[in-house]
């Protein structure tokens, strides 16, 4: 079924899924970013978006509220992730479920900050929400979970952010100190000039706050969440753990007693210590040992496929 | 010294009478008994072994099995020694400590006592915090033996460094040494990367 997508953000993620789209056989119908916006009934042409965008840093001359009030079948939502009250795009979401409309989610904030009041909305809505962009970027973890059953799934952890696991495995296996290899990682587009959300280990508590919603049906904000970054982690640290068969991952957990991320003392050829920016979420399943799903877990291509495989499972 | 298994069992009077020989019959004071394993290293001379075994029969113990090697000298040229009993859970520190009161150089007691080993990284200013108080309260708070220790200092005590540390724990008390390592750790400003637990597939 080709629905009409109204794609909100136009930064990686957004511009990917205006590039993808008709490859998954869907149509863009709006595009917004944060001060500009376009509405097309017949459909966008990407190229020309993508390419006003690069030229002049807009994306037309219409608003946001008149993508909001377009003809639109599906709301993407991939601005950029907020904590606290999740605004605007929690704003975002309300209008489209109460239009009556899909919401496909990149963006965390309203899924891990106020996942019980997305729930409750989308109870109200003929809509659905789904967020499988939102956890471990073109990784299928909540579309496998959803499969698998999340009542027979005991906990989720893994390595969710790589930026994080890029500085750990690039210091482990080049005995170089945090701050060189961040400038590295700064330098190959890997980490932000502003490298706090990633490296302080938001990002992953994000994630796991979003996996701790989905196993056990909401009550989970990142306030829950216990958080430590690998900022304080030195070179010796990892020499150490090293001589010993082992290594140092940001590892984020969602188990039954709560929401955990920190750097944690993996065995060094284990499953879990994946290594440069790969992502990796092991499934502790009741009845069936682990399931162990890796991939990329960031990009805009990545993410964007996994947003437009959430879209095509809306019947 | 011609001291042998056998020789002991006989030597020692009532032992036989309180092995269990499978008929059901409850090891003296409880029920329950557990399996432990007890490392010891004699001297050489005559009357060691006995010396060694009859604490265990005295407080309860019995004895499944004596490994004992006159050939095979410990780096002490001392005689290693192995002992498997069993005994009710609350009999095992008194035995112990009853071997030690005579004499006997407890190496290892209980594999079963110690039985979960724990590896975890300390970074921060472990020097200038005391290093050796930092393990002290880490074991004696923890109830666990350090077993092991690697410090890294590349830059001497003017920056932060690092200490693989291993532990042996209780069966099942790792959560209980870890909360307990955090609290003596928070207040040196200590770092500690724990180790991940996850249920093996």
């Amino acid at each position: 079924m080709s629905l009409r997508l109204a794609v909100l953000g136009a930064g990686a993620v957004g511009q990917s899924v205006v590039e993808l789209a008709s490859e998954y056989g869907h149509v863009v119908t709006a595009v917004a970013d944060s001060t500009t916006a376009t509405v097309d009934a017949d459909g966008l042409d990407p190229a020309s978006v993508l390419d006003r965008k690069e030229r002049e840093g807009t994306v037309g001359d219409a608003d946001i509220e008149d993508v909001l009030a377009s003809d639109y079948d599906v709301l993407v939502e991939a601005t950029p992730t907020t904590l606290g009250d999740a605004e605007p795009g929690f704003s975002h979401v309300r209008s489209a479920l109460e239009a009556d409309r899909h919401v496909v989610l990149a963006n965390k904030g309203p899924v891990a900050e106020r996942y019980d009041d997305l729930r409750a909305l989308e109870a109200d809505s003929a809509g659905t929400v789904q967020f499988e962009a939102a956890v471990g970027g073109a990784i299928p973890v909540l579309s496998t979970i959803s499969d698998f059953g999340p009542d027979h799934i005991n906990a989720a952890r893994g390595v969710l952010n790589g930026t994080a696991n890029f500085i750990l495995s690039r210091m482990a296996a080049e005995g170089l100190g945090y701050e060189h290899v961040l400038a590295e990682a700064q330098d190959l587009g890997v980490a932000e000039a502003d490298p706090s959300f990633d490296v302080e280990g938001t990002d992953a508590a994000l994630k796991c706050v979003i996996l701790a919603n989905v196993l056990g049906d909401g009550g989970y904000s990142l306030d829950d969440a216990e958080v430590e970054g690998i900022q304080n982690i030195p070179g010796s640290a990892l020499d150490l753990a090293a001589e010993d068969g082992r290594t140092v991952r940001l590892i984020g957990e969602a188990t039954p007693s709560g929401v955990r991320v920190g750097p944690r003392l993996v065995p060094q050829n284990g499953t879990l210590a994946v290594s440069g920016t790969r992502n990796i979420v092991q499934l502790e399943t009741e009845y069936a040992g682990n399931l162990n799903l890796s991939g990329r877990g960031a990009g805009g291509p990545e993410t964007a496929t996994a947003v437009l495989s959430d879209v095509s499972r809306i019947e | 010294m011609s001291e042998n298994a056998s020789d002991t069992f006989d030597s020692n009077g009532g032992g036989d009478s309180e092995v269990d020989d499978g008929d059901g019959t409850e090891t003296d004071g409880g029920e329950h008994p557990q399996a432990h394993t007890i490392r010891l290293e004699l001297v050489d001379e005559p009357g060691q072994l006995l010396a060694a075994l009859s604490p265990i029969s005295e407080n309860g113990g019995n004895l499944l099995s004596i490994f004992h090697e006159r050939g095979n000298l410990t780096p002490r040229g001392r005689i290693p020694v192995e002992v498997d009993l069993e005994c009710p859970p609350d009999r095992f520190e008194t035995i112990v400590t009853a071997l030690r009161d005579n004499g006997v150089n407890v190496i290892q007691a209980g594999a079963e006592r110690y039985g979960e080993e724990l590896t975890l990284l300390l970074v921060g200013h472990l020097i200038d915090t005391d290093l050796s108080d930092t393990l002290q309260r880490i074991q004696r708070c923890a109830d666990a033996t350090v077993t092991d220790l690697s410090l890294s200092a590349p830059e001497g005590t003017d920056d932060v460094s690092s200490a693989r540390l291993r532990l042996a724990a209780r069966t099942g008390k790792t959560e209980r040494v870890l909360d307990a390592i955090r609290e003596v750790t928070d207040g040196k400003d200590i770092h500690v990367v724990e180790p991940l637990t996850e249920v093996s597939a």
